[in-house]
């Protein structure tokens, strides 16, 4: 891969069609997530597996041997594929997104409707957390994501930030909530232990 | 006193978590872990990737994607 002519030529190929091969069996695991299909689809598939093969022709250098060649390549498919549904879900006519769908906040987070009664009063509290002590940046996140369903990376792309540190803002506006929460007798115990942010996984 | 385990969940934060950037970096290093010995000994080496697999769907669902497409099946090796 770091020679030159017809051997790097055939290597580079034989990398790409792998490339592609991974890139359309990830949109295919996705289906039912993302909106694209057939010739949508492989032309998709087509730009990360290009993608990907020019970010690893970059860094091949630091390629230190810590796994698989294969599964440090495969890796750069995947990214470009998380990346490129992320730009493409606001290329939907479809998305047509109302904001502050406080009212889908309990479904989102797994409550049944039967016990939205009973919860009534720590989703104000929630509420009231949200508006009065996150900041402007940790509030718009928030509501995207959580409230509005946004995909995370599909606001990386437009908020122009990275996944790090959106993810990040959440991290510390979740901190916060639970504080605040736990101070005003809503939940138990400080933060900490496993975590598990369930309404943002498999939001991509 | 709640009982929406959800919220408790989603709340709930893990100070071993290092974020998307250090999680993806290794990520290739991490599944072949997984694929060579287990779940739980890559989980062991690397916890903060593990707790930042078990937070964050997006990162989750690349390590599932790079897991089966390095040849395993998706879902083991997040905790």
């Amino acid at each position: 891969m770091q020679g030159t002519g017809t051997a790097r030529d055939a290597a580079l190929a034989r990398l790409h069609a792998l490339l592609l091969r991974v890139a359309r069996s990830e949109l295919r695991r996705r289906e039912g997530r993302h909106p694209v299909t057939g010739p949508e689809l492989d032309d998709l598939a087509h730009q990360a597996a290009g993608d990907a093969l020019m970010a690893i022709t970059a860094k091949i250098a630091e390629f230190r041997g810590e796994s698989r060649f294969t599964t440090w390549a495969y890796k750069f498919a995947v990214l470009e594929v998380s990346a490129k549904l992320g730009r493409h879900f606001w290329r939907r006519p479809a998305t047509i997104l109302e904001t502050g769908q406080w009212d889908q906040l309990p479904d989102r987070l797994g409550l049944q409707p039967d016990d939205l009664a009973e919860q009534a009063e720590l989703l104000a509290a929630l509420r009231r957390a949200v508006e009065e002590q996150l900041t402007d940046r940790q509030r718009r996140v928030f509501l995207a994501i959580v409230v509005d369903g946004i995909p995370l990376d599909a606001l990386v792309v437009q908020l122009g930030s990275s996944r790090n540190a959106l993810y990040k803002v959440m991290f510390d506006a979740r901190r916060k909530l639970r504080a605040v929460l736990a101070a005003n007798g809503y939940l138990a115990g400080p933060a900490g232990g496993p975590a598990g942010l369930d309404c943002v996984r498999r939001s991509s | 006193m709640t009982h929406w385990p959800e919220l408790e969940e989603f709340l709930r934060t893990d100070a071993r978590d290092v974020g998307c950037d250090q999680a993806l970096r290794i990520l290739h290093v991490y599944v072949d872990l997984v694929l060579s010995e287990t779940g739980q000994e890559a989980a062991r080496r690397y916890p903060g990737v593990a707790a930042h697999l078990l937070a964050c769907g997006p990162c989750a669902d690349d390590y599932d994607g790079l897991l089966s497409a390095a040849g395993g099946p998706a879902g083991d090796g997040r905790a």
